[in-house]
This record gives C-alpha cells, structure tokens and sequence, in this order.
C-alpha cells in the first residue's frame, strides 16, 4: 500500500479492520482462531511480520487476551480478535486491563449464540456482555461499525481511544459487516490521526488511577513499578484492604471515562430535530433502517434516526435529543432487546418499540422496519 | 446511472461461485461504482451449495443483502430450481447449460452457457467455468467494462493459472456472441 495517496479498495469489512489496525500503529496481535473473526487473525499473520510486528497463534483465547496485556506492558500497541465464545473466555484477563490501564483492542465479531450457537451467522447478542462482561465496577469504551469503510476508521479509532485513555477498547463488529466487501477508500496517511500513550519522564513515578490518565511506562525502561489488578496506589503498591485506595483508584478509572463521555460518544443525526417517529439502530441493523426511512418519507412521515457509533458510553443525550420530538423510538436489534432498555431508559416518556429477530443469520428487513415505524398511530400521518 | 443491481451467483462448493462474486464486484469498484459482495456455503469445503451475491449502483448501497434478483447465474440444476423464486419479473437468467438441463416455463430472459463444457474441453477440466460465466455475463450485460474485469482477474488468481484463467474469461466473452444463446423461454 503506498501511504501518501489515497486509495480505493473492494475489501471486507476484517480485512478493512486488520489493514487499519496496522495503520494505527497495531504491532502484536496474539488470538485464537474462531469463526467469523478468523480473516482478521489471517491477514495479520501475513502483515504484521512485515511490518515489524509480531503475530502469535495461542493454544487458547485465555493465552490470547493475556499476551496482548504483556504485549501492551512492553509498549506495544497490541489486538486481539475473537468471537462470543471466545470473547467470554477473554473476559477475566479484560478484567484486569481495566484495573490496570492496560490500553489494547479487543474486536468480538459477533455470531449467534449462547454457547456455540451458530458458529457462521450474524447476530447481535454480545452489546451488554461488551459493557459488563467482566465483574465489578469499570466503564468500557465499545464502538460498532456499520460499513467495511466504517470498520477501517472506527479501528483507528479505538486505538487512539484506547491509548488516549489507557484502557481496554472493545470493537463489536457482527458477521454481516465482518465478511461483507464493499468500496472503501483509504485516506493519504497524513490525514489519519494517530494518537500514542502518554510516556513517563525518568522523573515520574506515578503510573495509576490519576485523575488525569497517568504516564505508562514500559517493561525494561527501568522504573521497576509492579503491575497488578489488586487494589493499588498510584505508584502500584497493592492495598488490598484500605477503603480510600480502593475508592479513589476505581473512581478515577471510572471517571476517567465518565468526564470524557461526550468526547467519546459518536452517533449519526439525522433529521433528529423535526421528527414524529424515531430509530435508533447500530451495526449492520442500521443498513436496513436507511433504507425503510426512504420508504416511510414516501408516505409523508417525518423520521428521525440516530445511528450509535460508539454504543458505550451509552449515547444518552443524542437519545433525549431524540426522544424529545418522537411520538414512538423503535429499536430494531439482532437480539431479542438489549440497546431497547437503555433507550428505555432514557427515553422514559416515550413508547419505545423493539424489532427483534435471531436465527440463521436473517438479517431486520427494510419492509420489517417499515412496518413497525407505521404501525399504530402514525398510521394516519 | 446504475440503481442497485441485485445479482447471485448460485452453485455448489468448488465451482468457484464466490471468487466469481468477488472479481465481478471488485470489477464494478474499478469501474468507479459502487458494489458489494456476500456468500455463503454450507461447511463442507466441495459439494455443498454455495452461493454469491453482489450489488452494483451509482448510489450508496444500504441493505447489504439481495432479496429479488435483476440477474440470476445457476450453474446447476439445483441452484436454479431453488432461486427461480427470487427472480425479478425483468431479471435475467443464465444458465450453465451443461449441468443445468430442465428451465421451467418463465417469462425472464434466458440465456445458456456451456460454460464447464467449454471448460473441460479446452483445459481437461471444469474449474475455469466460473470465469466462462464471467466472460458471458459481461457480454450479456454490460454491468462491467471488460477492462476492468480482466484487471480484477489478473489480480486474484494465483500467477500459474493466470493464462489459463483468462483464457476461459475470453472464452466465455465470445461464446455469448454465438448462437448459444437463447432469448425468452
């Protein structure tokens, strides 16, 4: 690829996410393979190698998940790739890159599940195990493409977000947007945007839980600090039973999230300030929507749609935004209800509809969407 | 201007129906337009059906799946018995007529390609018919310039078929000049 132009591919949606994982500085990636995330893991066994990285295939996604921490703590930027299953198995070790900032990329191609479900087929079951998968009290940053360019782009950008903020970054494609090819194009490097951790200098020794995200320092650099997921104090001595160290530390992680929300949140508006009916959709869902929204304006009703690029931190306010001018929300999801009771949630005086549909990989009809937008008293609009 | 044209290319496993889909959508991309592929196929690697869809337009494509198709390639019997359903009043079909010998009674426009015949006789054996199809289909058609499909060609198949490979692609270029082809059933 040559880096100074910019180029047009016909590319699937895991080729765009491998190509831009390099892109973004991506030089470990340590996985296990699993349908349908496996192109991912192929083609950066082809790349990474030439690009001065190293690729693993590991006995498991344990050991997967667990390299790309190490990875992360020699000061590399570091990818796994998995599926549902696998993506459960990873959660334990997911845990502990939020309790010690470990930034890194975890990409969960959506199948059908639970257990091995069906293994080929899009779904979009993982939306709440990609925010509470792993115990206790964290904010995950989880963003959700809906196009092979999207894919690329929103790669990046859980990199810069992961390294910004020192913390695990989930990107949740579904098979559909995985194995799908389309045009995309790929912008002159300069116009990429590449962030990078905040480095030590020689004099820091405060590596955790600043309220301010804390300088990483890597393996071998010489500031000899512990790294571990039980409680600890800003220079990485573990407290395992002092109240205000653990209190102060898990609320400046959670905080370092929180305060930068709207920083984070991305959605699509669109027609949000003069609507009578409202969508909200994400991933591969969202295609259909574009299209029953052509259809429903035909009829004269007025619609208004937000698209979630990034689904945690929920995008509450672009939702209340939303939920202001819409008689009904309908929330068409691959699941049976997940993203529906946060919009709930937030959207509390409006009836919120949910379009549901699992098995064999069927994707929510534009005529399925349609039909729920017109039902009901919007009908006579 | 193209507004989204809904193809499927159906078969079985080793028939190359899903590299077929992706030099014809990649082809469109060069020719400035937008595309998009699927496939699917059952789990084994041969035998089982597979099939691959592509969409051509000049506008953004949104709903990444074929529902009714404008052009239906079986290339065999059991492929187009179970798509003949989803063909759209206009759609056009073609067929692989060396294994696909009963078409039932439609109104669609037919047109039969010998392609594994052409395939096992210049080369010994079937695996070129996809891009015998190719050929014809870009004759039939017109969706994709030859130019650009003979680049996609090139770029996809491994440098020691390369020839041979196109040679089948021109094949099937010329074949649909021929009087093999058949207008309405």
């Amino acid at each position: 690829m040559h880096e100074d132009e910019e180029k047009t591919y016909f590319w699937s949606g895991n080729e765009a996410c491998a190509e831009a994982a390099i892109i973004a500085g991506c030089r470990f990636f340590a996985g296990y393979p699993i349908s349908p995330a496996n192109e991912i893991a192929e083609l950066m066994a082809k790349k990474l190698p030439k690009a001065n990285g190293i690729f693993m295939q590991m006995e498991d996604e344990l050991a997967s998940i667990g390299a790309v921490m190490g990875a992360s703590w020699c000061g590399v930027k570091a990818m796994t790739a998995t599926s549902g299953p696998g993506f459960s198995l990873m959660q334990e070790t997911i845990g502990w890159g939020f309790m010690t900032e470990t930034p890194c990329v975890i990409v969960d191609v959506q199948r059908l599940g639970p257990g091995t479900g069906q293994a080929t087929k899009c779904g979009q079951g993982d939306v709440m195990q990609a925010r509470w998968g792993t115990h206790s009290d964290y904010m995950a940053i989880v963003l959700s493409p809906n196009s092979v360019q999207e894919t690329f782009e929103l790669t990046i950008r859980a990199f810069n977000l992961s390294e910004k903020y020192r913390t695990p970054v989930i990107l949740l494609t579904d098979e559909t947007i995985a194995h799908v090819r389309e045009r995309i194009t790929v912008p002159k490097k300069e116009r990429i945007e590449i962030i990078d951790r905040k480095k030590p200098t020689p004099k820091d020794r405060r590596f955790f839980g600043l309220e301010d995200i804390a300088p990483m320092p890597a393996v071998g650099e010489g500031f000899n600090v512990a790294v571990t997921a039980s409680t600890h104090n800003e220079y990485g001595i573990r407290f395992t039973a002092d109240p205000l160290i653990h209190r102060r530390l898990v609320e400046n992680i959670n905080n370092k999230i929180r305060k930068n929300a709207s920083e984070i949140e991305d959605v699509e508006r669109y027609n949000v300030e003069d609507c009578q009916v409202g969508v909200v959709s994400y991933g591969c869902t969202s295609r259909g929507v574009y299209e029953a929204i052509k259809e429903v304006e035909k009829r004269g009703v007025k619609i208004g749609h937000i698209r979630l690029k990034t689904l945690w931190p929920f995008p509450e306010k672009a939702v209340r935004d939303l939920a202001k001018n819409s008689e009904k929300i309908i929330v068409p999801e691959m699941n049976l209800g997940q993203i529906f009771y946060e919009v709930k949630r937030v959207a509390c005086n409006v009836d919120v509809v949910p379009v549901n549909k699992i098995g064999g990989g069927e994707l929510i009809t534009p005529e399925e969407i349609f039909a729920k937008i017109l039902e009901g008293g919007s009908q006579d609009n | 201007m193209v507004n989204r044209i809904e193809i499927r290319i159906a078969g079985h496993g080793g028939q190359g129906v899903v590299l077929a889909g992706q030099i014809l959508g990649k082809a469109a991309v060069y020719d400035g337009k937008n595309a998009l592929q699927t496939q699917s196929y059952g789990s084994e690697a041969r035998g089982s059906s597979a099939k691959s869809e592509v969409i051509i337009s000049d506008h953004r494509i949104n709903f990444p799946a074929v529902r009714k198709c404008d052009i239906l390639i079986a290339m065999n019997q059991e492929a187009l018995d179970k798509n003949l359903v989803a063909l759209k009043e206009k759609a056009i079909l073609i067929v692989d007529s060396t294994n696909v010998h009963e078409i039932p009674q439609t109104k669609v426009r037919v047109f039969k390609v010998p392609a594994t015949e052409v395939a096992q006789k210049t080369f010994g054996k079937s695996l070129y018919a996809n891009m015998v199809i190719l050929g014809a289909l870009a004759k039939i058609t017109q969706i994709v310039s030859t130019k650009a499909l003979e680049r996609v060609i090139r770029e996809s198949v491994p440098p020691e078929t390369m020839e041979a490979n196109l040679k089948a692609y021109k094949k099937g270029l010329q074949l649909s000049n021929g009087s093999v082809l058949q207008g309405p059933n």
